[in-house]
């Protein structure tokens, strides 16, 4: 069984966290585009190599970020949201390998 | 009798054509070059040669012939979706895998089975009466069926109360079949050849080559084509493509796993589906179980199999049909499917002229190689969308107009 560490709860088997797909920037849906509401909708990214991604463990309803290789399946790090935040003030959603 | 034998062997006379004769050098333009060698890109070629008389086409694959998806399937085909256009599109397809054998002068042992959606809680009762009736509506044969009519039909079903998750009813769909996977793809790949399609293994595309907004050919590993047009069919690779061609899609790509047991002489006649319990299972023609169930539980670009999808599997498998305790699995192996998230494919023009896709065929584009085929080839060929492509088109996702097939396909096929 796959173990994923929990920035709260500490090692888990991967059974208990639901994935969330990545994380990327809301449009203010005030002021955007249809055209840009749905991209942000719908389209994805959906990279091959290192990307950041919400993950939440489900038991203990706690969402939290994790880099993971989408090619290789292996979780690179794990993080609270804010430590995501400070890390990439401006940082990008994903890093093609 | 040992004589005759010998001279047999000797002679060459019994031998058929080598099924393929490759063409060794790539020209340095095609009216149509296709990427990716699956059935899809395979019947896309066959049907714009056949229907259309475009034969200055080739296909490219990275790896080995229809080694992608096309290899890994479980191999079902039905068409009682839950939309009216998708039934509509499915019906299509499933009336020319009848005439496929004939058509392609090759045995794809076309099998129809019956095929059980089960229902075990009361919602999904009411989406079996619900496709039941879209179905009947547009003519396939489809009906909500009740555990005495199960237990008749598909003897060897667990109808018991005692168990987790007790059989409510079914959605039944007697035409829902089986084929022979490899056979489709080098079916429509030995025709297309023959009408002069060059189909070329071990070459991979590596970009798209874009002037003004219009595609004019691509780049492989073994060197540059120019191409009229370009279709891609890449199968879980769509994303990495269509970005080379400059846009994106509403896909994300999750391994997909199935598994066979050892042979076993026949005793499941139908195909059985659990929608609730994320099961299904057939028997093939040499005897094997193929199982399989749900997508994995996060995105990956890869085939890897795990413990985790047996133990899934096994869990619920073994109370529909207990007797799966006594067989071993033989081989287990995953595919790279292109989800959506209106579990709907996306088929036809692109935002690039002169570009078109094939893509987001997830867990469920078997069933659609020769319908796919001919309605692309109609599609490259007039440079519009056919009727029956125009709800699957890219641009649905802009105009809030999804084609919500995942009430059909709760276990991902
Ligand atoms: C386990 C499993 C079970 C399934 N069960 C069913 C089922 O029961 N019924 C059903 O209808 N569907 C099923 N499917 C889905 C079905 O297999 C696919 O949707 C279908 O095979 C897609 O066909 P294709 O020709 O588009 O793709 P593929 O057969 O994957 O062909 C795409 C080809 O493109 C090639 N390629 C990729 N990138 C490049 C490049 N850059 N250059 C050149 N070539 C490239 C790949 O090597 C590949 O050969 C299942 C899938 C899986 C994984």
């Amino acid at each position: 069984m796959k173990i994923m560490n929990c920035p709260l709860n500490g090692p888990r088997n991967i059974s208990e966290f639901v994935w969330g797909g990545d994380i990327k920037p809301m449009p203010d849906p005030a002021t955007c585009s249809d055209r840009q509401w749905t991209d942000h909708l719908f389209i994805e990214d959906n990279i091959a190599g290192i990307v950041h991604e919400w993950w939440l463990h489900a038991p203990t309803n706690f969402w939290f970020v994790a880099r993971r290789n989408t090619i290789t399946d292996e979780i690179l790090e794990t993080m609270t949201v804010d430590r995501f935040f400070q890390q990439t003030a401006a940082g990008p959603a994903g890093e093609p390998a | 009798m040992p004589l005759a034998l010998l001279k047999y062997g000797l002679s060459s006379k019994h031998r058929e054509d080598p099924h393929f004769r490759w063409a060794p050098e790539l020209k340095k333009s095609y009216d149509v070059v296709i990427v990716g060698a699956g059935g899809h890109g395979l019947a896309t070629a066959y049907y714009l040669a056949a229907h259309h008389g475009i034969t200055n086409v080739c296909v490219l694959e990275k790896g080995y012939l229809a080694g992608g998806n096309t290899a890994r399937n479980t191999t079902i085909v039905r068409a009682n979706y839950l939309t009216p256009e998708g039934v509509a599109f499915y019906k299509e397809s499933v009336e020319l895998f009848r005439g496929l054998s004939l058509e392609l002068d090759i045995n794809i042992m076309y099998s129809e089975r019956g095929h059980f959606t089960l229902a075990h809680t009361d919602a999904a009762m009411r989406t079996a009466r619900w496709r039941a009736e879209v179905n009947k509506h547009l003519g396939v044969d489809s009906e909500l069926i009740y555990p005495d009519d199960i237990a008749r039909l598909c003897p060897t079903m667990n109808m018991s109360d005692e168990v987790r998750y007790p059989i409510l009813g079914a959605l039944y769909h007697p035409p829902g079949a089986i084929a022979r996977h490899d056979a489709v793809a080098w079916g429509y790949a030995r025709q297309a050849m023959r009408r002069g399609v060059e189909v070329h293994p071990q070459t991979e595309v590596t970009d798209v080559l874009i002037e003004n907004g219009r595609a004019v050919g691509v780049e492989t590993s073994r060197g540059t084509i120019h191409a009229g047009k370009v279709v891609q069919a890449v199968a879980g690779s769509s994303s990495l493509m269509a970005r080379k061609a400059g846009f994106r899609l509403p896909i994300r790509t999750i391994p997909l796993q199935a598994c066979v047991s050892e042979p076993v002489k026949p005793i499941l006649d139908q195909i059985v589906v659990s929608g609730s319990l994320h099961v299904y299972i057939s028997q093939s023609a040499r005897g094997e179980m193929v199982m399989g169930g749900a997508t994995d539980p996060y995105g990956l670009y890869s085939t890897r199999s795990t413990l985790d999808f047996k133990e899934g599997l096994m869990g619920h498998m073994l109370e529909l049909f207990p007797f799966m305790a006594e067989l071993r699995v033989l081989r287990q192996w995953a595919g790279m499917a292109d989800m959506t998230p209106d579990f709907s494919p996306v088929m036809g023009l692109t935002p690039v002229e002169n570009y078109y896709i094939d893509a987001g065929w997830g867990t469920w584009g078997f069933k659609a190689t020769p319908v796919c085929g001919k309605r692309m080839a109609e599609c490259v060929a007039t440079g519009t969308q056919p009727g029956l492509l125009r709800p699957f088109a890219l641009d649905r996702f802009d105009r809030f107009d999804l084609v919500g097939e995942k009430g059909a396909a709760s276990v991902g096929h």
